[in-house]
């Protein structure tokens, strides 16, 4: 990938200042571009999800602008997919009428949307539980009926703040698989919030790793593209010398904030 | 409730019906056993018995009462929930008017009713009585509901809803498909269980204005049979009237409970059975 192709959305010199006086992120810089797998990583507090809402346009910078070079409207709310950290479903709604909202809410019927639906939940594997509601799912069906929800639009920047942290390994990995494997159908753009070296070494194409509150990006890594991917991939001395890597930059960004 | 009949279920029913026939045996041998004049405390049977001969009397009653519970606690519903639903959606609103139900609900009805009985004829005086202590248990329940949605529910609504800088009629629009949508069902429990309180405070309000209101004829009530009875020293159809308002209030509220079970069964932990 070349350096020369417009990004699809670019956040330039953003600060943000929360109304109780908090600087939440102070000149974050940062291209997204199209079809990379991204991931924020950096500790707690340090801004990441406020990144991410700037980005969906959830809340708005106090400095600095979002711009989409390649995007003709200025609505650029049909383009996005959120997964909370939370699943976030409406306890009171099956799961394929909380899949059903996105298009809902754009006034879409639900014959309408019916196939989009069942095509949603078959991406996520939910296919047999269009009918359960979400007190009847685990965990971690739960966060694949959130993210149906989210590819429900089709969108071309899918942005996830730290959706299997609640979640067991085990579970975690298998979504972590399935994450990567509706990229490639869907050839999305993912922005992934995260405060896992190894999750964020395992999934991304690219890593941007944050400093401490105020946020900023320390530095940015060039992981594993998805053709040099291969199934053992955890167990590959790629990926041990990539979680070294970024562990140690990680560590350096908090540690030389902390000197400041 | 279960249809199905474990032993947990079969005791949790059998246990509280075998000491209340306990306790009515009890009664009924005391009165027989030490020859309680009826005038003091009449026995279980002699209660049912005149249940049954005064029933043509004491059923017209019920009615009355019945008639004057329910109109209340519908008219509290409506009530309620409108204004609830007005000032969740202005702050402005919710700020000028909530105080004053919270002054109507911590003011003692029962100092009100013989005010209302000045102001208006007795069977619309003693329905707003009732009206008003049912009032606000809906109003305040039903407010906490409305607020007490999911913060990232709301950010999805705006993710996916009308676009922000849109025209004041578009917002409204959003705002009530968002309070339709979202608002209403999360807002259901606590509402539902407002409406448990409204059913039972509903009763009580009613059977409180009966009392002050104090008038016979065809607009007499349970309540009003009781006074009556205590006069005339009748106390076999006070205790009879007394039965039957505490079985209107115990069937109200199974009522009321059935329908929150039916509404919240497949979706709200309250509902749910318990884990075997």
């Amino acid at each position: 990938m070349t350096e020369a192709i417009t990004p699809l959305v670019s956040l330039q010199g953003i600060g943000k200042v929360f109304a109780n006086g908090v600087t939440a992120l102070a000149g974050f810089d940062l291209d997204i571009r199209a079809g990379e797998f991204i991931s924020l990583l950096g500790p707690s507090g340090c801004g990441k999800s406020t990144a991410l809402r700037i980005i969906a346009g959830l809340t708005h910078p106090t400095q600095g602008t979002v711009t989409w070079p390649a995007a003709s409207s200025a609505d650029h709310r049909d383009d996005i997919g959120f997964v909370f950290q939370e699943p976030t479903l409406m306890p009171w709604a099956n799961v394929a009428d909380n899949v059903w909202l996105p298009l809902r809410l754009r006034g879409v019927s639900k014959s309408d949307a019916r196939e989009r639906i069942a095509q949603s939940l078959a991406l996520v594997g939910l296919e047999d539980f269009a009918k359960a509601y979400p007190r009847e799912l685990s965990g971690g069906m739960k966060m694949r009926a959130s993210i149906a929800r989210a590819l429900s639009m089709r969108p071309k920047l899918l942005l996830l703040d730290e959706p299997f942290a609640a979640l067991d390994e085990i579970t975690r990995f298998k979504l972590n698989d399935d994450l990567l494997r509706l990229q490639r159908e869907l050839r999305c753009t993912i922005v992934f919030v995260t405060h896992s070296i190894y999750e964020s070494a395992y999934l991304s194409s690219r890593i941007a790793i944050m400093t401490t509150r105020p946020g900023c990006i320390a530095a940015e890594v060039e992981a594993v593209t998805p053709t040099e991917r291969d199934p053992n991939f955890r167990a590959s001395p790629r990926y041990a010398a990539l979680c070294q890597e970024v562990s140690r930059l990680l560590i350096g960004s908090v540690h030389d904030k902390g000197t400041e | 409730m279960k249809i199905a009949i474990a032993p947990r279920t079969l005791s949790r029913i059998a246990l509280p019906l075998a000491v209340f026939i306990a306790a009515i045996g009890a009664w009924e041998f005391y009165v027989r056993s030490h020859a309680v004049p009826t005038y003091i405390l009449p026995a279980p049977s002699l209660i049912v018995q005149t249940v049954v001969a005064d029933w043509p009397l004491l059923s017209a009653s019920l009615f009355v009462t019945l008639k004057t519970t329910l109109l209340g606690l519908g008219l509290a519903v409506a009530g309620g929930v409108g204004l609830a639903v007005l000032l969740s959606l202005s702050r402005i609103v919710e700020y000028s008017l909530y105080p004053f139900a919270v002054v109507l609900q911590v003011t003692p009805v029962i100092a009100i009713a013989p005010l209302l009985l000045i102001y208006m004829p007795q069977d619309a005086a003693v329905l707003t009585c009732a009206w008003l202590v049912a009032f606000f248990p809906v109003l305040s329940n039903t407010m906490l509901g409305l607020q007490s949605v999911d913060r990232n529910l709301l950010e999805l609504f705006r993710l996916y809803g009308v676009p922000p800088q849109q025209t004041a009629l578009a917002h409204l629009g959003s705002r009530m498909r968002e309070l339709w949508l979202l608002r209403a069902p999360a807002a259901l429990p606590a509402f539902l269980s407002g409406l448990r309180i409204a059913g039972g405070l509903s009763l009580i309000g009613a059977v409180v204005a009966e009392m002050a209101a104090g008038s016979a004829g065809a607009g007499a009530g349970l309540a009003y049979r009781i006074i009556e009875s205590q006069y005339r020293l009748n106390i076999p159809r006070l205790f009879a009237a007394l039965v039957l308002l505490a079985l209107t209030g115990i069937i109200l509220f199974l009522i009321l409970s059935a329908l929150t079970h039916a509404a919240l069964r497949r979706w709200h932990e309250s509902a749910l059975a318990p884990e075997t």
